[in-house]
């Protein structure tokens, strides 16, 4: 596609580990609008806290390995399931996909650094304030919040905790965040992409990025009015969320879904986006029907803005809700579709190898198109009277956002890894996590399934006996699942320490500007824009 | 209209669904205990069993497109290995097979759209039923009222305490007991009415086929015609508070003879225990059992409540105030907070147990034996509505 590694030396500073004490390197990171540094920050953090939030998780798992109260107590359970959600989603997936987003996007396109650097950095660093304020809660007298990370009124606000109002705060300045890096992403694609990269040629990655974008903008205010009108009841006698004063605690399910649904693909997008670098570079073919895939991640996201009542199947919306819900729903499934076609057909025929970010790839095609399948069962609006609040949606969210977002995110660190840091991870220690990792995710998630449809409910700390044998089996899952991810901990910080010297192209079958620089790529990369073949 | 439920129940199911449960059901090694238990229930209700077909329906169609999709998959990664010297065709789009896979999907989704908004419309339809049950969830009980017949009654989890926190074995219906299970008639249609008076329960019996959001000043229906006796068990279906996992819910299922002669039990009014038995050590034994399974899951078991979700009852002023605002505040509760008035819940033999082990327990020490006719005095000077001597 392209061909130009000039570089200017004169532009080149110093890489900023040179500066040796410990001011200049807080000074360094603090105030850094660099964003390669930036996006190192937010993987940093994400992957700190993919640690919190799974050791959440695991918690939780040893709280129901048994029936009977043991670990916690139910208080501390429903924080806990609380927590784990809101780290999951807001500190882990979503930095994971906007670091990633900074380091690839202005190298893919070939540009020099993100258009708003200084807002870069501001919309990180709202994000550690933001969770400590998020993860102190849980220190606060009353206890954490405890009413799920769906937030529903009027459990969250006649009778949520005294740390319910500080939540509330922090999902102001998570949404900020979100909005300002949001902002960032669109104008940099728009404005920045060097000479010759039309809008046809963007990488997939950035295409989905522009679209999650803007579909951040649409949603995370909605979520901050609705958290707004909760501090309002809870604080200055409104009543949006009660009956009693003529409000709705439906009118807030409607508001919270409305961000809700399309928060899904906004987690789920960018990792699409990653799968379609990821497959065509081991296939050593090109990506399959690329307009199809865009049109695709498009009608994707405008669909997951007309479908959030199906969350709301079971709460007496009215039949023609019901249906025109169900039908929107299920229409989803053909533009998913023709993406999971799409990579399948860009593997058919191609030469295929199994490198570390591959089999990531190769898994989430598998297990994300089981979510995908059962994402189909609950847009049924009649059986989903029976899946609703089961573990049946949980194993459903947890196959779309663990092989799905997770897998991705993996795959992609192994994947450019050895591009930003210069340096090959041991292919040995990935193999090992993969296959841990795979097995566990199985046989962590997949006996929810059952568990939901013999009529287990979720966000429970104890249950029926009837339900012993699949949760000690979830149980043990989980927690291979969490000891695997010491192998990539271990594995990424011997990697940058010590791995051996990777090539620029790294993978042979890779194709785009990034492989273009070389390995790890200067600090300030296409300060002269690359030339494009038309 | 039993015929035209029968029709489309068979046109419902698709040929195929039942040796894809087979295969299903074979797969998994123990599948005979119930333990192991995979699926949705078949249920007893037309309803449940049309949700039942729709399901397993959606999941025949679901395997046929996985095995496909998958079949591709395994195949190319077995032929097409870079290893095995495999080089890479060139093809990067088709449109025929993209439009096939366009369309194709669409058709398959109006197929499955089609049964799904008849079962819709039917599960909508609540018109002409032969008895109307008020259910009312709370934190974290059920209320239960038979609109025809006027009769009413709280149905609370009977697991004890010392089986959820490990102190003693647990039985086979191991929370998912009650002290009073919803009774109803057989092969009759009966409409669910469903509300809540506090936070959002959901009402969720799988065998039913019945899931309703309990939503605090709003109603929605839904109705079930059970056609087999039994006792069909579930339990609050949405995040409710710390009590969510302990309120469960048991339908029996009886003929309409015994449904009546049930009926009439219930109307006799039971005689009250008299004062002259009332001992300090039968109250406070009462009184203790009572606490510990309607008090204790915000109180907690040692009176010390949650700070600053639930007040503390061991350092309270209440409990070694005056007895007359202490009965008054357990008959009223407290308006807007988790409080309940307990005064319609209980009785007033149960509501005297209750204060007189509060007032002597944890080191409260008052002496005060709270009598049955004590509590029936106050409740005799409140207004029956709560709150409305607030300002």
């Amino acid at each position: 596609m392209t061909m130009s590694t000039q570089h200017d030396a004169a532009l080149e500073q110093p890489h900023p580990n040179a500066r040796r004490s410990l001011a200049g390197f807080l000074k360094h990171w603090l105030f850094t609008t660099n964003h390669k540094d930036i996006g190192t920050l937010y993987l940093c953090l994400s992957l700190t806290m993919f640690f919190v939030g799974g050791a959440m998780a695991l918690v939780i798992r040893a709280e129901l390995f048994q029936p009977g109260m043991k670990v916690v107590d139910p208080d501390f359970y429903n924080v806990l399931i609380t927590m784990h959600g809101l780290i999951m989603l807001f500190a882990v997936v979503m930095p994971a996909g906007v670091g990633l987003a900074n380091w690839q996007i202005p190298m893919m396109i070939g540009a020099p650094d993100m258009a708003l650097p200084r807002l870069n950095n501001m919309s990180f660093w709202i994000l550690p304030c933001a969770i400590t304020l998020l993860a102190s809660t849980i220190l606060m007298k009353g206890g954490g919040p405890n009413f799920g990370w769906t937030l529903y009124a009027p459990l969250s606000t006649a009778f949520g905790p005294p740390s319910t109002d500080f939540l509330i705060f922090s999902v102001h300045m998570l949404g900020i965040s979100s909005i300002l890096g949001s902002i960032n992403i669109i104008v940099t694609i728009i404005n920045m992409r060097a000479p010759g990269m039309t809008w046809m040629k963007l990488p997939m990655f950035v295409w989905t990025w522009l679209v999650t974008a803007f579909l951040l903008l649409c949603i995370m205010p909605v979520l901050a009015g609705a958290v707004t009108m909760m501090l309002a009841d809870r604080n200055f006698g409104t009543t949006f969320f009660d009956a009693a004063g003529g409000g709705d605690p439906l009118l807030y399910q409607h508001l919270f879904w409305f961000f809700g649904h399309p928060e899904v693909y906004v987690l789920i997008l960018p990792a699409f986006g990653v799968i379609s670098q990821i497959i065509p570079t081991f296939s050593r073919k090109k990506l399959f029907g690329y307009g199809l895939m865009v049109i695709a991640t498009a009608a994707i996201a405008f669909l997951s803005l007309t479908v959030w009542a199906h969350h709301m199947f079971t709460t007496g919306v009215p039949l023609g809700a019901e249906l025109y819900f169900m039908y929107a729903t299920m229409l989803i499934a053909v533009p998913t579709g023709i993406k999971v076609f799409n990579w399948v057909a860009t593997m058919y025929r191609g030469s295929l190898s199994f490198e570390t970010p591959m089999l990531f790839a190769i898994a989430f095609i598998f297990l994300f198109t089981l979510g995908g399948f059962t994402g189909v069962m609950m847009a049924i609006a009649p059986s989903d009277y029976q899946y609703h609040d089961s573990y049946f949606i949980v194993a459903h969210f947890h196959y779309v956002l663990v092989p799905g977002a997770i897998f991705a995110f993996l795959g992609a660190i192994y994947y450019w890894l050895p591009k930003w840091c210069g340096r090959m991870y041991d292919e040995r220690l990935g193999q090992w996590h993969f296959w841990l990792t795979f097995i566990a995710t199985n046989v962590t998630f997949f006996p929810m399934h059952f568990l939901g449809l013999a009529g287990m409910p979720r966000r429970i700390p104890d249950y029926a006996l009837q339900f012993s044998n699949f949760n000690a089996v979830a149980s043990v899952g989980a927690f291979i699942f969490g000891f695997a991810q010491l192998i990539f901990l271990y594995n990424v910080i011997h990697t940058i320490r010590s791995g051996k010297k990777a090539t620029a192209q790294v993978w042979d079958g890779a194709e785009g500007l990034e492989w273009t620089l070389s390995s790890p790529p200067p600090y300030h990369s296409f300060q002269t824009p690359p030339k494009i073949a038309p | 209209m039993v015929k035209q439920e029968k029709m489309k129940r068979e046109k419902g199911t698709f040929p195929f669904v039942g040796p894809i449960l087979a295969c299903v059901a074979s797969m998994s090694p123990c599948a005979a205990f119930a333990d192991w238990e995979i699926n949705l229930p078949r249920g007893v209700t037309p309803m449940s069993r049309d949700i039942y077909d729709l399901h397993m329906t959606i999941i025949g169609i679901l395997a046929v497109i996985g095995v496909i999709v998958y079949g591709v998959v395994i195949y190319t990664i077995i032929r097409h290995r870079h290893s095995k010297g495999a080089e890479a065709a060139t093809f990067d789009k088709n449109l025929t097979l993209e439009n096939i896979w366009t369309v194709i999907p669409f058709l398959i989704l109006i197929g499955m759209a089609i049964p799904a908004t008849l079962v819709m419309m039917d599960m909508d339809d609540v018109a002409d039923a032969d008895l109307t049950i008020e259910i009312t969830g709370s934190q974290w009980k059920w209320h239960y009222s038979y609109l025809d017949q006027g009769i009413e009654f709280y149905s609370n989890l009977s697991t004890p305490p010392d089986q959820i926190y490990g102190a003693a074995k647990k039985d086979a219906w191991y929370l998912r007991e009650v002290d009073r299970p919803l009774v109803l008639p057989i092969n009759k249609k009966v409409r669910f009415v469903v509300t809540s008076t506090d936070v959002i329960h959901s009402w969720w019996v799988p065998e039913l086929g019945i899931k309703r959001d309990a939503l605090p000043g709003f109603i929605y229906q839904a109705w079930a015609r059970i056609d087999k006796p039994g006792t069909y068990r579930g339990q609050c279906a949405e995040l409710c508070g710390v009590g969510h996992a302990f309120m469960p819910i048991v339908v029996k299922a009886v003929s309409d003879e015994d449904f009546s002669r049930w009926v009439g039990q219930q109307k006799k009014p039971h005689a009250a225990p008299r004062t002259a038995q009332w001992t300090m050590e039968t109250a406070m034994a009462r009184g203790k059992a009572l606490f510990n399974r309607r008090c204790a899951a915000c109180h907690q078991e040692n009176g010390s409540g949650i700070p600053a979700l639930f007040p503390a009852l061991n350092t309270s002023a209440v409990t070694v105030g005056p007895i007359s605002q202490h009965i008054d505040l357990v008959l009223n509760g407290v308006p807007g907070s988790a409080m309940q008035a307990f005064g319609p819940q209980l009785d007033d033999a149960a509501l005297a147990a209750i204060i007189t082990y509060e007032r002597n327990a944890w080191g409260n020490d008052t002496g005060n034996l709270v009598t049955p006719d004590q509590v029936r005095a106050r409740r005799s000077t409140q207004p029956t509505k709560r709150g409305n001597d607030q300002p």
